[in-house]
């Protein structure tokens, strides 16, 4: 069996325009960890079950393990790695530390991604927003307990900072 | 005192040299410090007991951390196992030619190339890191393959030809039992019998016999399995010079490093293990695995590195989850609540191999005589070979199961003698500095404050009994080991050992094997040495199991790290405390206790202004008194445990304590049980991270209600018309884990009892709090229905059959009588 032809795909991620050799075949997961180095986001299940390489895609969170690459050309993709601001982590980022949100941290660029793509539609959500944001993103450590802190106390910051901003 | 059989005891193992045990005398002996191990170094603690941050947090959110698949090694292969479709057959042949005919296919080894017997335990060595001669459950590996990528690898897989001899498979217990002809492990001494424990303490058919009320009941807990979101995963890389390098998402970094050397014919000092950061085991990475061994061998073979990463099925059958148990108590009480006798017999499902089955059988009844004081104990326990894949250690090692029987069996006897659950637990504690009926030593026990404080806060005496049909409370307590006394090969040196290096620049850096799955052990470490030699955390660098650079620590396992590293770690910062703060107390003429190190600063509180330098300063001045700054610690447990065979198996140098009590909202017409939330009452000793200890208490009443409600490890039967043996859904879609809208609301209360031998009092957090939540969910589900839980899991179908039943509402209706007295308003629905 011959290795199916490659062609170049092209997505924005992170910011920048990053070209990237894939097959038919190759997974949005495969391209960003094997093809760009981005190994933030994880393989759990490879099946689309654990939610541990959520990435967000023009503002969505989406599977990457069961999106194809190709089918992801010219797209907008955040992973874990775009969310800090240079080596300044993103307020969520550092919620999630302060509050114990990750313990092993194998699932937590996933529930980082759909935090985040929550956060932004939703700047100030209920527990139960939370949860139902969170339940496609399997935590085996936690109980979730300190994950909703953390999500909670960086839309709290948010709004905080954002007050204070306008006057 | 106790009398005490073991059928085993009869038969010497020629392994164990008599009077292999050094004389007393002789054993290491922890050196004690002025104030000792308890206190803090200055007046309070700056570090300890504070809510830090964790050392690799920052590294885990922002996608830095590397775990084992984030490596890529310049030439790697992938390496792919296959694995065997029936539950019992014999390997006839394996034809490889077409797999390595195949473009990008490098080497298939099978059996044959990996023939040493391996265990964890060394008295069970009875696994290959490729079967030779027979498959013993669906999935158990056959052969590998070494391929240019991981799909040719799989292609390969493919076209392995392997003629089987398909032999009756043993899918239950009793199908163990009934037919010992049909043997799944020739290792085993006769029929399938894994291990048989019989150990009795005190007369207990007496103590029953004297009892006003005995309850008997038979449980049933089913398998479960540990899914950390991390599948297992090793790289290994064997070089020129004939030193092999393995990378793998292991918890136990040395016990692999002896096993690996052994199977592979390799000298020990030729063998590096490095543990990347793991993402999750819970008990599931606690052995080596069939992939570290054929990555190795591989690599051994092609003279380059070769991964191999197990897909998600594959982690279900790797396993070494929770035993599946039947368990029968029969347990007599007095009027007045004291406990009398307490018989149990338990019959073990092991799977295939032994695993750490030996002491999972012994745990089985040894972890289950505290914190109740009972007159008299027995148990027999038996574990048996099928055809499964092979159960071994998950988080509460063997003692959740007993426990859940045994807190149900106490929720009944409760009620026979009419009294308060909680208060017949109150009325048995078995109290601090006090000895079990199996002769373990309890030092510090925070048990009573737990059961007040979960019943405070779940306003117990307002709700248990008098809620309305289809809601209710129940409560439920346990103790766990911080660690245990048996070490897994024999041998007199420590448990745990430190380095530790101070230099000029101000840095600490702290050498030690211990293994960090999440729970935070570097991170314990770290915060050690910040509180002992006065440094901010930043100024810390955790190095963690790599044999070649850290000292042993024997891993992550028995819940062990806080209590057995930290004392190592506290003893190599006390080294270099004493010569930093003796150095200073001569420049300032003072004494070295009034010197203090906090912040990143040395001072004394009498002249703050000149006597007062950054720690750097004083490391440098020490440096110049002293040389070169550096230091060993370790810690070995005291000699503990019962004089009797097995006696040290459960001994444990501090013991923790756990209560919860859970709220259930159940709908009787559909049988589905909500659990709204669970209160976790946890002694811990002394919390030197409330936010890391929370986040175990909760982690693991999160895995108990899973346990309870949702998971499943089950196979078909052999009975079934094909495919006897086949896992029922290795997937995480089908093997439900709770996710964040299933989870009950989890509120932590951290007890604090300040063990006498724990570093700064603490005892373990990340095992016992799983325990109570199963049988606390089992005992509220009889307070909302009326219904007694006794097999697990507690879903839907099984809660249906249980109304159905019998008069559930009659049942719960008198209940309530006994209670109060009278019916209460909410019973009319």
């Amino acid at each position: 069996m011959n290795p199916p032809a490659q062609v170049v795909c092209r997505f924005q991620v992170n910011g920048d325009v990053r070209e990237c050799a894939v097959a038919p075949n190759t997974t949005l997961l495969e391209a960003l960890r094997y093809g760009l180095g981005l190994t933030g986001s994880k393989q759990g299940c490879d099946k689309g079950d654990c939610g541990a390489c959520t990435v967000v895609m023009d503002g969505a969170p989406v599977l990457a393990c069961i999106t194809l690459a190709l089918a992801c050309e010219g797209r907008l993709i955040t992973t874990v790695e775009g969310l800090a601001h240079g080596a300044t982590p993103h307020p969520l980022q550092d919620a999630f530390d302060v509050c114990g949100g990750a313990q092993c941290g194998f699932c937590t660029p996933g529930v980082l991604m759909s935090a985040w793509a929550l956060l932004e539609h939703n700047p100030s959500p209920t527990r139960a927003e939370i949860a139902l944001a969170l339940s496609g993103n399997l935590c085996r450590c936690t109980g979730y307990t300190k994950i909703f802190e953390a999500v909670e106390l960086a839309a709290t910051r948010r709004s905080v900072a954002t007050a204070d901003g306008k006057s | 005192m106790s009398r005490a059989k073991d059928e085993a005891a009869r038969v010497p193992d020629p392994r164990v040299p008599s009077g292999r045990q050094m004389p007393e005398e002789n054993r290491l002996t922890p050196p004690v410090w002025p104030g000792g191990r308890t206190a803090a170094p200055g007046t309070d603690f700056s570090v300890i007991g504070r809510r830090n941050r964790k050392l690799e947090g920052l590294a885990k959110v922002t996608g830095r951390a590397v775990f084992a698949d984030d490596l890529s090694l310049p030439r790697m292969l992938h390496g792919k196992l296959l694995r065997s479709i029936h539950a019992h057959a014999r390997i006839r042949s394996i034809d490889p030619s077409a797999a390595l005919a195949m473009p990008g296919v490098h080497a298939v080894i099978t059996g044959r190339d990996l023939p040493a017997w391996f265990g964890i335990i060394p008295w069970t060595e009875d696994e290959q890191a490729l079967c030779e001669e027979k498959a013993r459950y669906v999935g158990d590996a056959i052969a590998a393959v070494a391929a240019d990528t991981e799909l040719a690898a799989e292609e390969a897989l493919r076209l392995i030809r392997v003629e089987y001899e398909v032999l009756p498979a043993v899918t239950s217990i009793d199908e163990a039992l009934e037919h010992p002809e049909w043997k799944v492990n020739e290792k085993a001494r006769e029929g399938n019998i894994s291990k048989h424990v019989h150990l009795e303490f005190g007369d207990v058919d007496a103590r029953i016999a004297d009892s006003d009320e005995v309850i008997e009941g038979e449980y049933w807990y089913e398998g479960s399995t540990h899914a950390p979101i991390e599948p297992h995963c090793a790289i290994a890389d064997f070089d020129a010079t004939g030193f092999l390098t393995l990378y793998s998402s292991t918890q136990v970094a040395h016990y692999l490093h002896r096993d690996l050397a052994r199977v592979l014919g390799l000298p020990t000092q030729r063998v590096r293990v490095i543990q990347p950061v793991v993402g999750g085991a819970f008990g599931g990475k606690s052995e080596p695995f069939s992939l570290e061994f054929c990555a190795a061998r591989l690599s051994m073979d092609l003279g380059r590195p070769v991964k191999i990463l197990y897909t998600r099925e594959e982690v279900f059958y790797a396993h070494r989850g929770r035993h599946p148990m039947r368990m029968r108590y029969r347990t007599g009480i007095r009027r007045d609540g004291t406990l009398t006798g307490v018989d149990a017999k338990i019959h073990i499902d092991g799977g295939a191999y032994s695993s750490f089955g030996l002491v999972t059988t012994y745990y089985s009844g040894q972890l289950l005589s505290a914190p109740y004081k009972m007159e008299a104990y027995r148990f027999d326990s038996t574990r048996v070979f099928t055809n499964k894949p092979c159960c071994g250690p998950k988080r509460g090692h063997g003692s959740v199961q007993p426990r859940f029987a045994f807190e149900c069996q106490i929720d009944k006897l409760a009620e026979a003698v009419g009294l308060d659950p909680i208060e017949v637990r109150r009325r048995n504690f078995i109290g601090e500095n006090s000895r079990t009926v199996n002769g373990m030593r309890v030092t510090s026990n925070g048990f009573l404050e737990c059961l007040e404080q979960v019943e405070r806060a779940s306003a117990w005496k307002e709700r248990f009994r008098r809620m309305p049909y289809g809601r209710g409370v129940g409560v439920a307590g346990s103790m766990y080991i911080s660690g245990t006394n048996y070490c897994i090969y024999p041998n007199e040196m420590p448990q745990s050992g430190v380095q530790l290096k101070l230099d000029r620049s101000g840095r600490a850096t702290v050498f030690c094997g211990a293994s960090d799955i999440g729970q935070g052990v570097e991170s314990v470490l770290a915060y050690i040495v910040a509180e002992e030699l006065g440094l901010t955390l930043g100024d810390i660098r955790v190095v963690a199991a790599d044999t070649d650079l850290t000292p042993v620590d024997l891993g992550s396992y028995s819940s062990r790290e806080t209590f057995m590293v930290g004392n190592a770690c506290l003893d190599a910062a006390r080294r270099l405390r004493g010569l930093v703060v003796g150095t200073l107390a001569e420049a300032w003429g003072c004494a070295p206790a009034e010197v203090k190190l906090a912040g990143g600063i040395a001072s004394t509180a009498r002249d703050a202004e000149r006597e007062r330098m950054s720690v750097k300063e004083a490391f440098q001045r020490t440096e110049a008194r002293h040389g070169t700054l550096g230091s060993v610690g370790w810690y070995q447990t005291p000699r503990l445990g019962g004089d009797y065979r097995g006696g040290t198996i459960g001994a444990s140098p501090a013991y923790s304590f756990t209560a919860h009590v859970a709220e259930v909202d159940c709908d009787p017409e559909t049988g589905f049980i909500q659990v709204k939330k669970i209160w976790v009452a946890h002694d811990c000793g002394r919390a030197l991270n409330p936010v890391a200890v929370e986040g175990q208490m909760e982690g693991s009443a999160y895995m108990g209600f899973a346990e309870a409600l949702f998971e499943e490890q089950v196979f078909k039967p052999a009975t079934a018309a094909h495919g006897a043996g086949l896992h029922h859904g290795p997937s995480l879609l089908d093997y439900r884990i709770p996710t964040s809208l299933d989870t009950p609301e989890l509120e932590s209360l951290i007890v604090e009892s300040v063990d006498p031998e724990g570093p700064y009092g603490a005892k373990e957090a990340g095992e016992g709090p799983l325990h109570p939540s199963v049988p606390a969910i089992a005992n509220a589900i009889y307070d909302a229905l009326g219904i007694r839980c006794d097999r697990l899991p507690f879903s839907p179908p099984h809660v249906l059959r249980l109304l159905r039943a019998g008069d559930a509402r009659a049942v719960w209706q008198k209940a309530r009588g006994q209670r109060s007295g009278h019916v209460p308003a909410g019973a009319r629905g």
